[in-house]
């Protein structure tokens, strides 16, 4: 069976965003035992977000994103991509086409003994006449700015090369959403500034549909939406201002706030005047000077 | 970081003589009717002119001498033995030696070193196919090569994706046993000494994050190739397609008057 | 345990078309019950500078000396400087293996050749030191969560009971709270038993929240030697060598760029607060 294409558009229902999921539960099911992972999470990503999922190890975060292309499906509830159900058996290939996934051990995402082999895989699986795929390895590589080694053998690359190769891989499939599943947990801070620095490009030109799994924080700032997870449940979201001007909840969910965050907040308390909703140490200090 | 990275797989030395660019699948099928030719043929003359063809072979490839030859230092025991079991046990030929129990006939020495030629001209016919071969191309010349017998449920797809991934996640292995043992070195390890029992359950703390480690790779390289659509060989089309050229049918024809002249001999 | 490197070299695969120079002359004395922290980028040595403490590695060049040991000697027995200064490596819970976590714990001791309840009594110490509740003894280290084994495999190297204690990156990959309680615990761990540790860490926050002493290594040298105060005064000089302050002297950096009066580096949030505040004051004060 072909994977059908979605760029014509035909599978889209009307109003369905990106991502929509409603009562969402997923029970891991062990010997010692069911975990239950998920309980009753209703989210909706639009074209065009840029969402950041936080949260700690094991609150469920990376359980969601594995329902966003089926790799998982819903214990109960569901989860629509592109309004296409995760159940339907029958549109599995369509989805896991449509949503891109880079997970977070870059060595273990890689298949291929050469890199433009590897960005080739995805394409290659779906059919794509010969040619297109080499068009489509060049853009991809282009876009992670990879191409200049894309003979070389993945496991002479550093980790932060690694994760671009892998993000040019679900590139190459022309997916409609991106999700990076921790993909900068595993990565030094060189490592973790180029793949962020990959994503925030991807936005600006492609405006690629994001969804940005991670804790560290000063990552999510970048992102339009923040969900905060905890114990299988969303329960904080918003705009990264609105949800770092809690530090109170973040902290007893065992997560950071950004530095330059607790330290205005200190100082509004400490009575210098200064707006409400600084996130940098850029924001931060412009504020300084400008209301001193 | 380690030295484990310099590891060359498949001892692949990258070129592009005119051996290097023929296509693997000839290449492939060459190497192949070069063995059978070579256990064919009877003669020493029919054996002269295959070494002569293999030693052509290898100055058209631009390999160094030093790395085919180095082919051959893994079946040096095998060679020895190979002579010395035909050496002293045959009983062909004419008595050249008699002393105390030692009888040793000039048919054993022939036989024993035409053998021996014969395993050496073996070897260094897929030295130079693997020397002048990418990994990779020759795992794409199996697959197109067992395609035909898929019918009679030949894997060929899944042998072919099987050696990749294995060539792909050796490196990566070899240097997380680098770390591993490490580790355990420096929490007081010894890998190395006492009797074979003992030195074999010293490696269990090597051996047992190794595999667990492996299992885990696999299960999250598994996931990672069902996110990228993978679903077997069904439909999948290829990026990198193997084209013969005019240089193959010139092989073709230069080995198969080498192969005539040979047996006819 | 005084260490002393002496003028070490050291290059892998030496003579190879692959010879690489990790480390070039480096020259450094780590005095007992120092707390120092190693920064550099990935590839600047700091991993192949770690193993030579222990005799993992011996330098092509140079001497390393551990206490009255040196790892280049003839017939020098390793196994006593693995006790002494005992390495953590960079997500160490990839090298458990034992059934229960504590076979695990006893595998360093057991390998010391200590008696059997000596051996009990370090498993429950070193659990101790690292926060893992003793009814973990009998667990599998495999069913825990990634921050728990990572505390395992720490336990592992601390029951051998070293006198240096060196972690390559003890943090990576955790979420802020497993990151906590493992600086927590490292911290307290100097404090109590005035054992030298050496940290090796990407993260300049945890490093200007514990060590007293930094050094930096690039392309297999010492770039700098000195108090967190005046290391991290040489934010450009780091931030050339793709290696950054800790965020609040970055925010002083910046003010200072814009002409202001504070100093130029502050450990933690706490200071920096008293920095901003002061020259607020000043400045309206002036205004």
């Amino acid at each position: 069976m072909q994977c059908v294409e979605l760029n014509s558009g035909t599978q889209i229902k009307g109003a369905a965003g990106i991502i929509e999921t409603k009562g969402l539960h997923h029970v891991y099911r062990g010997h010692e035992g069911d975990t239950h992972a998920l309980g009753g999470i209703d989210i909706r990503i639009e074209e065009g977000d840029f969402v950041a999922i936080i949260g700690r190890n094991g609150s469920g975060k990376s359980t969601l994103a594995k329902h966003f292309n089926a790799i998982l499906l819903p214990t109960e509830g569901r989860v629509l991509v592109l309004g296409m159900d995760t159940r339907d058996t029958g549109l599995l290939w369509s989805i896991r086409q449509a949503v891109g996934m880079v997970f977070q051990n870059p060595d273990n995402q890689i298949v291929a003994t050469v890199i433009d082999e590897d960005v080739a895989f995805g394409p290659e699986n779906l059919g794509v006449p010969t040619p297109e795929i080499a068009e489509r390895v060049d853009a991809a590589l282009r876009q992670v700015n990879m191409l200049a080694l894309r003979h070389h053998a993945p496991h002479l690359l550093s980790g932060g090369q690694k994760q671009r190769v892998a993000i040019a891989g679900v590139l190459a499939m022309h997916p409609k959403l991106l999700v990076l599943d921790e993909a900068t947990a595993m990565l030094d801070p060189v490592g973790r500034a180029e793949v962020i620095e990959t994503i925030l490009a991807l936005r600006s030109i492609a405006k690629m549909t994001t969804v940005l799994i991670t804790h560290h924080m000063d990552e999510a700032v970048l992102a339009h939406r923040v969900i905060v997870m905890d114990e299988g449940r969303v329960v904080a979201s918003g705009t990264p201002a609105e949800v770092f001007a809690q530090p109170e909840l973040l902290e007893s969910l065992g997560l950071d706030v950004p530095l330059a965050a607790k330290l205005a907040k200190e100082l509004i308390r400490s009575g210098l005047s200064l707006p409400e909703g600084i996130l940098t140490a850029a924001q931060l200090v412009d504020s300084l000077c400008q209301f001193n | 970081m380690s030295m484990l990275q310099n590891v060359t797989l498949g001892q692949y030395f990258p070129g592009t003589s005119v051996v290097h660019r023929l296509d693997p699948r000839t290449k492939l099928g060459l190497a192949l009717a070069y063995i059978i030719v070579l256990f064919i043929a009877r003669t020493g003359l029919s054996y002269s002119v295959l070494a002569l063809a293999s030693a052509g072979i290898v100055l058209l490839s631009e390999v160094p001498i030093k790395l085919v030859l180095r082919g051959l230092r893994p079946i040096l025991m095998i060679l020895s033995l190979t002579v010395v079991l035909h050496v002293f046990t045959s009983r062909e030929g004419v008595e050249l030696v008699s002393f105390w129990f030692i009888r040793i006939y000039s048919g054993g020495v022939i036989q024993g070193f035409m053998l021996a030629f014969r395993l050496v001209l073996l070897v260094l016919s897929t030295s130079i196919l693997t020397l002048t071969t990418s990994p990779i191309a020759l795992t794409d010349a199996i697959e197109l090569a067992l395609r035909p017998l898929r019918r009679f449920g030949v894997p060929a797809h899944e042998l072919a994706m099987m050696m990749t991934i294995a060539l792909r996640f050796i490196p990566t292995l070899l240097e997380e046993a680098e770390k591993i043992m490490k580790a355990q070195l420096a929490r007081g390890a010894d890998f190395e000494s006492g009797g074979l029992l003992k030195r074999a359950k010293s490696l269990l703390p090597l051996l047992i994050p190794l595999f667990i480690s492996a299992f885990r790779r696999a299960d999250e390289l598994a996931m990672a190739m069902e996110a990228r659509c993978y679903r077997g060989g069904e439909g999948r089309t290829k990026y990198k397609v193997l084209a013969y050229s005019r240089l193959d049918l010139y092989a073709a024809m230069c080995f198969t008057a080498v192969g005539v002249v040979a047996l006819a001999l | 345990m005084p260490i002393q490197l002496n003028n070490v070299s050291f290059t892998y695969s030496p003579g190879t078309p692959f010879e690489r120079h990790a480390l070039r002359g480096i020259n450094l004395s780590i005095a007992d019950g120092e707390f120092i922290g190693i920064i550099g980028q990935t590839g600047s040595g700091k991993s192949t500078l770690v193993q030579l403490l222990n005799g993992l590695i011996k330098p092509t060049q140079g001497t390393v000396r551990v206490g009255d040991v040196t790892t280049t000697d003839k017939g020098v027995r390793l196994r006593p400087l693995r006790q002494m200064v005992g390495l953590v490596f960079q997500f160490a819970e990839h090298q458990l293996f034992a059934e229960t976590v504590a076979a695990d714990i006893a595998f360093g001791p057991l390998n010391l050749g200590l008696d059997p309840s000596e051996i009990a009594a370090r498993v429950d110490e070193a659990m101790l030191t690292v926060g893992l509740p003793l009814e973990m003894k009998e667990r599998s280290p495999f069913e825990l969560s990634g921050g728990q084994m990572r505390r395992v495999a720490i336990a592992g190297v601390l029951a051998m009971r070293p006198q240096v204690l060196i972690l390559d990156e003890p943090t990576a990959g955790l979420d802020p709270r497993g990151r906590d309680e493992i600086l927590t615990r490292i911290g307290a761990l100097h404090r109590e038993r005035g054992i030298t540790v050496i940290l090796v860490s990407h993260s300049m926050e945890d490093i200007a929240r514990l060590v007293s002493r930094i050094v930096v290594i690039h392309e297999g040298e010492v770039l700098h030697d000195g108090p967190p105060r005046e290391v991290f005064c040489s934010a450009e000089s780091l931030s050339g060598i793709g290696l950054g302050v800790p965020q609040a002297t970055e925010i002083l950096r910046r003010l200072r760029l814009a002409g202001w009066n504070v100093p130029a580096v502050a450990l933690t949030l706490a200071e920096a607060h008293g920095f901003i505040v002061e020259a607020w004051r000043e400045r309206s004060g002036e205004a």
